[in-house]
This record gives structure tokens, sequence and C-alpha cells, in this order.
């Protein structure tokens, strides 16, 4: 559905029927991201993809593809830091946490 | 064409629920309606419907259950009473606002306290404004006739909103009166099937149902509401139509009796209906222009036409079976005179409150309501627009 | 089926970014890993009792579910998806869908343990096939961190304040998961974040399949309501554990098991003096505090091991 029709501007016409919305996973494009400038940094080269990092964040902000993680999702992490303490090979820095 | 049968308003009304064998039926019992749950169970016990029946554990439960199955794509009905509709008082508005078109089988009955069984109409006044569409009935014909509509009306595109379906606790539910039923499949075809467009189990789309919203959007979520109330109207005046056409009987926003020259007019909701009747004909017989003008359809509420169709009465009693303790009257007394104002009308009004906890309105008492209001219309002015009728003081 | 964690991981993920819950937030992490436990192919429809999680994770016009998703009020997730499921039978068996739906409904303690308990224990009792799921974070973290029934002993919130007479909440937590146990459906687990989370990734997924009424107790620790930096939340679920405070534990068909046993357990203030809530507890005049804690996590782990039959 197209979400640029809804949305805060909008005449009470144009809202869906009983506020239902007809898609999965519309709050991806909402950047809660900007939460935070404090965020944490991926060293690759540290990283042995054992994916212990990925159930622990809360945002979803660690895709996985292939059974390896990719680069963080910076447009919703929030910056909490439990990544960096699950992980055991050092490969997650972030400022403040250690 | 129909069959005649002897039926209780309950049974009436569970025989209207088998015919249309619904998808969900989640019930919790409580008296007067009891009965509708329990006619219902032995349907599905013997096969005479395969509806699922849930046998929950309240009626908050009834109504939270109704919500999530009529989301998922079922159609959903239930049925219940008095305390057991202030419990599920929350839920009333989940279900409309989320546009889902549930039906209720509401059997009235007063609200506790003190704890009572019978009939008066607190319950469904309480509720009148959820956002429900309500339709009352004076016997057991109309409360078969309003269930077998009830889902045209409800789940028409143009409204897509709950709809309560009322009866007077004891006086119809329990009362075995001769009524008229419609074939199986007569009524099968004037339901239809249930195909919503957007439901929780459809595997092509997901679908979200309930959000949080913040202040950017309430108030167009409830102009939106509002809005498919205001279309009810008409989906009610349309499926009456083609209700007539296949049964022969006819139903409108309201019934006007011998109200067309009256000079004095009772406008009341439900059962009392019929003895109001009786004493319009013997006050007629008497050369006293009485009339009676008996709501069906309370929300929306239909002011515009009740205004104009007491426009010529020189006085006029608006009977309320229900207490809102606002110090002013009832809820139908403040309908009413509000649609009078708009319509600039100069009827004089009076508000009763009657029938409370299954007190009786006997025809003596219809009658002394018609002597007051040809006191009222003589002396030219109100002095009391509060009163109670059969109350000992 | 055997577990496989990087499979497990490399699954479509069925919550998305972008919603509005904190950051450190244990609620989404217990939501995102149960949904894990869903096969491939499977759809679900998601059920919610009003809390934090609802009001961030479907903020109009955004949801972050991926599958269908109903939340209707506070003290009603388990009847509602009730209705769902029911709806699901009827429709398949009248032959109007007919892709496999699981259903899955998730609340904080306060929806579950307490508004919520009598249409959960409903919705258990008609052993509807269907997974409720409680993020227990130990109070009512949305309105703003007062006691729920499943808040701890002593712990400080705002209903229960420490003061010049009041030492935080004087009751202890209600037992949920033995309750749920009771109502004698087919599998009750109690789960944390742990280690590899293969402990609630195959408790998930044994609740889901299971057919009938499961009921998953996950502790999901609050940042802001047990006053802890949002980055040590894996530690005090690892200390919630070593210390008996939190046990692994299930119930199939009536028969219960101990999933984990430390070989030392810990003592309970190693797992108090990590949370802002439990400050006052180590004052040296409240030192007698914490003997009465840990002789009610003695108690509970004691009748808890008596029940596996240990």
């Amino acid at each position: 559905m197209d979400l640029h029709k809804v949305n805060n501007t909008c005449r009470w016409q144009d809202l869906t029927e009983g506020m239902q919305i007809y898609e999965g996973g519309t709050s991806a494009q909402f950047p809660t991201g900007e939460w935070t400038a404090v965020k944490p940094e991926f060293i690759e080269d540290k990283c042995k993809q054992c994916l212990l990092c990925v159930p622990v964040c809360p945002d979803s902000a660690i895709p996985v593809k292939d059974e390896k993680r990719g680069a963080f999702d910076y447009d919703h992490c929030k910056g909490c830091g439990i990544c960096v303490k699950a992980c055991p090979c050092d490969a997650i820095k972030m400022e403040g946490v250690n | 064409m129909g069959k005649r049968d002897r039926l209780s308003g309950n049974e009436a009304v569970a025989v209207a629920m088998r015919q249309i064998n619904p998808d969900v039926m989640p019930a919790f019992p409580i008296t007067p309606s009891t009965e509708i749950p329990q006619y219902f169970s032995s349907f599905v016990a013997n096969g005479q419907v395969d509806t699922e029946f849930i046998p929950v554990e309240s009626e908050h439960s009834a109504m939270s259950a109704a919500i999530g199955a009529e989301a998922a794509g079922a159609r959903t009905l239930t049925a219940t009473s008095s305390c057991g509709l202030a419990l599920m008082w929350e839920e009333l508005y989940v279900a409309a606002s989320n546009r889902l078109p549930i039906a209720l089988a509401l059997v009235n009955r007063a609200l506790s306290g003190p704890i009572n069984i019978n009939c008066d109409h607190s319950d469904s006044m309480g509720a009148r404004d959820a956002g429900w569409i309500q339709i009352y009935a004076e016997n057991n014909q109309e409360a078969y006739d309003n269930f077998i509509q009830a889902y045209p009306i409800a789940e028409n595109p143009d409204v897509r909103l709950p709809i309560m379906i009322c009866q007077d606790g004891f006086i119809t539910s329990h009362g075995v009166e001769n009524i008229e039923l419609m074939e199986d499949e007569q009524v099968r075809a004037f339901v239809g099937d249930y195909a919503p467009e957007h439901f929780l189990l459809n595997s092509k789309e997901s679908m979200a149902v309930g959000p949080y919203a913040t202040t950017h959007y309430y108030m167009e979520a409830k102009k939106q509401h509002a809005q498919a109330m205001v279309n009810a109207k008409q989906a009610v005046l349309d499926v009456a139509k083609e209700f007539e056409k296949v049964t022969g009987r006819s139903y409108g926003l309201f019934e006007a009796y011998r109200l067309e020259d009256a000079d004095y007019a009772m406008v009341l909701i439900g059962s009392a209906a019929g003895t109001a009747k009786d004493a319009v004909d013997e006050l007629r017989d008497k050369g006293v222009k009485a009339g009676l003008l008996k709501i069906r359809l309370f929300r929306p509420f239909p002011a515009q036409e009740i205004a104009n169709a007491l426009a010529h009465v020189k006085a006029m009693a608006i009977m309320d079976r229900a207490e809102s303790l606002s110090s002013q009257g009832g809820p139908l007394g403040s309908e009413v005179m509000a649609a009078l104002y708009r319509a600039r009308s100069q009827a004089l009004a009076v508000n009763y409150i009657y029938g409370l906890g299954g007190r009786d309105m006997r025809v003596e008492h219809a009658e002394e309501v018609f002597e007051q209001l040809r006191q009222i219309a003589d002396a030219g002015e109100v002095t009391d627009a509060y009163r109670y009728l059969g109350l000992r003081e | 089926m055997g577990y496989n964690f990087k499979e497990t991981m490399n699954k479509p993920e069925r919550l998305a970014g972008g919603h509005r819950m904190c950051a450190g937030c244990g609620g989404t992490i217990a939501a995102r890993n149960v949904l894990r436990g869903l096969h491939e192919g499977d759809h679900a429809v998601i059920g919610n009792a009003t809390g934090c999680m609802e009001v961030s994770t479907f903020m109009y016009p955004y949801t972050a579910w991926e599958d269908s998703y109903i939340h209707n009020a506070f003290e009603n997730a388990g009847a509602t998806l009730s209705g769902v499921e029911t709806a699901y039978r009827v429709l398949k068996k009248r032959g109007k869908i007919d892709d496999t739906y699981k259903f899955i409904t998730f609340g904080g303690d306060g929806g579950t343990y307490d508004i919520g308990l009598q249409s959960l224990s409903g919705a258990m009792e008609r052993n509807h096939d269907m997974v409720y799921v409680c993020y227990d974070n130990g109070a009512y973290m949305n309105t703003g961190i007062q006691r729920s029934s499943a808040t701890p002993m002593y712990a400080n919130t705002t209903t229960t304040p420490v003061g010049s007479e009041s030492n935080g909440k004087p009751q202890n937590r209600k037992d949920l998961a033995a309750i749920i146990a009771e109502h004698d459906v087919p599998y009750v687990g109690q789960t944390t974040f742990w280690k590899n989370f293969k402990d609630l990734h195959v408790k998930a997924e044994k609740a889901i399949y299971t057919k009938g009424a499961a009921f998953l107790n996950i502790m999901a620790p609050c940042p802001r309501g047990w006053q802890y930096p949002t980055s040590d939340i894996l530690e005090i679920c690892r200390l919630g554990v070593e210390t008996n405070y939190w046990p692994l534990f299930e119930v199939e068909e009536g028969k219960w098991t101990l999933n984990y046993e430390p070989k030392k357990k810990l003592p309970i203030e190693d797992f108090l003096k990590k949370q802002g809530r439990f400050k006052h507890l180590f004052k040296k005049e409240n030192e007698y505090l914490i003997e009465e804690f840990q002789k009610e996590v003695d108690r509970r782990w004691d009748a808890l091991v008596y029940r596996c039959g240990r």
C-alpha cells in the first residue's frame, strides 16, 4: 500500500478504513536511527560470522544473508550497545561500551 | 413462502442465527438472553449449523473473541444482556472503531444496582455512543425480522459497523407468540455469503488491526467512523425494502401509528408500544386524537424524520425506559427534544421515565399520559418536563 | 527437528526495524526471537495486549510486524487470539482458506499476570491452538514503572517507592508459569536471553508447533525500569539464571523438566546489585533483606526441583 497517501496531513477521507494497514513491516520506513548519534562500528576483519550479535538486537538492525551478517542498518539502530557485549571477537566497537 | 410457528423471542432470534449459519459465535450466559446461546449450542451439537461456538469465560472475552474472529474474516455474532453488555463496554468501542460488522442479539435488561433481571433499556442506552447501529423490536416477529436484516445492513460497504438487535427482556424474550419464519434457503439468499475485502487470514496480504493513533490521526478516525454511521440510515431503509419484497413485512426508521392527524403523541421504544397502541385505539374510539411513534432505529438517530413526523402534534410524551440521571430526564427525551429544536418545532414535549427494572406499563398508565398531554396542550405550557410514570410517591 | 543456530538466524526477519521501543528493550528481543520459531512458509497472526510493545510496534500507519497483527485491548489478548484461531478453524473447515497459520500473542506482565489473567486462563483452558508469550519485565513499564504481581519483592517502583517507611514492594512475585501449567495445557516453557538463545528458540518452536494451547514466560529486562545501562542485558539475564532467580524449565503434557542447573549457584546479590531498582538493599542496615530475598529464591528453586522430580 502507498503510505505516502496516509500521513499526518491527509484528510479523514484518505485514512484507511478502521485505521487498518494492509501490508507488513511498514515501520521500516520510519528512521529510528536518528534517535542516537552513538552507533556501533562493525570491524569486519575480526568477525568470525558466529552471528551471536544477531538475536540480541532489539531493532532488527543486523541483517543476515546466506548465514552471514552484513553491515549495520543505521536507519534503525538505536545504539543500545547490546551487540558489542554479545560479540566474542571484539568485532563490534561502540563509544561508551566496553 | 414462510411458515408459522409459536416461539419465544429468544428462540426466534436463535432460529434466525441457525438460518444464517454464521462462522463463529463466542458467548457467555446472562439472564434473560441465556437461552440464545443455549439454543444455538444445541444446533451446533445436532449438526444443524457448522458454526464454531466458543464458550468464553466472560462477556468481555465474548466481545474480544468476536473482534478477533471478525477481523480474521469470519462472520461473527454473540448475545448478551445488562451487565454483560456493560462488561463489554470497552470492547464495543473497539469493535466499532475497527469497523467490524459483528451482530449482537441484545435482550434488554436493567443494569445493576440494585441487581434486577427484568426489562429496561439502561444497558443499550448506556452503549448508545459506542458507534454501534441499534435497532429495537416491539415483539417477537420484529426481533426475528430485525436479526435477519442485521448483516446486510452491517456489512454494507458504506457502513461496515457492528449492529445491536435489541428486544425487551422477558416481555418478548420469554413471551411466546405466533410468528412467521422465513424458509432457511430464503434467509441464506437474503443474507448472502460474507467475503470481506481485507482480513487477517488473507495469505495474499498481511493486515494490521488496532493501531495506536496519535493526535494527528484520532480526530480524522472518529470523523470517518461518524460518516459510516450517517451512511447506515440509508442502508437500513434499503435492506428493509429488500426484506419487504421477500416477506411482505414492511419496516422503516420508526413506526407511526395513527400519528398523521394526532394532537397528542407518545414516542417510545420497544414492547410497550403494544400497550400504547391499545390506549391509542381506546382514546380514538372516544374521539381523542392520540397517536404513537415507535422508534425502530435509534443509532443512527433519524432526528429529522422523527421531528417531521411529530411536527403537527400539540403535545407529546417522550417515554424513556432508562434513567440517565442527568436531572433532566432520559436519553430518548434528550435526543427527541434536540431533534424538535433543530426542526424549529413548537410542539410541547414532556419526558417520562417508565418501566424501569421490569415495572409494567399498563393501558391505564398510557391513558394517564395522554390525559396529561391534553392538559399540557390546553395550558399551552409544560410545567414539569421530567416525570415518572407508575411510581409510588 | 534438530536445532541449528545459524539456520535459525538466517530465517527472514519477521519484526521490522523502525518500531518505537526504547533502545535496548528486552521485550522486542523476546518477540523477534519467538518469531524465529516459525517455520518458513507458515503464516502467522500475531496478537498483542496493550502495552509498550503495542503502542510502539503499531503506531499508525507504521506496523513493525511482517505478519498479520491484531491489537485489541489491555486485558484480552488471550480471548482476542482465541477468536482469530477459531475463525481459522471454521474458515478452513468451510474451504474458504487453505494456508497454514500459527497464532502467537504477546503481552507484558501487566497484560498477562494481572489485568489479562482471566482472558488468558480462559484461552488456555479452552486449549486453543495458540501460543501466549509473556515478555515479563516485572512492572507496568508502559505507564511508568508501577508494580505488578510479577515485580520481585523489594523492587523500587513508582507505586512501591522506597522511602523512610518502605523498602520497595513488600510481596513476593506470582509464579505464573506454574499457574498456567496447572491449566493442564500441552506446553509451558520459561526462558530468557541465555547464551546463544537456543533455549528460547527451541521452546518457541515447541510452543508454536505443539497442538493446543502453549505458554511461554520470558524474562525480558527493561533498562528504564530495572535501571541498568542498556548494553548490560545479557549479563543480567545470565545472572538471573545462574542465581536461580529465573530458572529455565518446561512442562510438557504435565511433565516438568529443569533445563539448566547451575553447577555453582551464584548468590542473589550478584543479580540484584546490577540493577538500580534494588540499590537500597545494599545499604548496611538492609542486608537482612538480601538474606530474605535469597531465602525466597531458594524456597522456590527447591519447589521447582521437587516438581521436576529431581
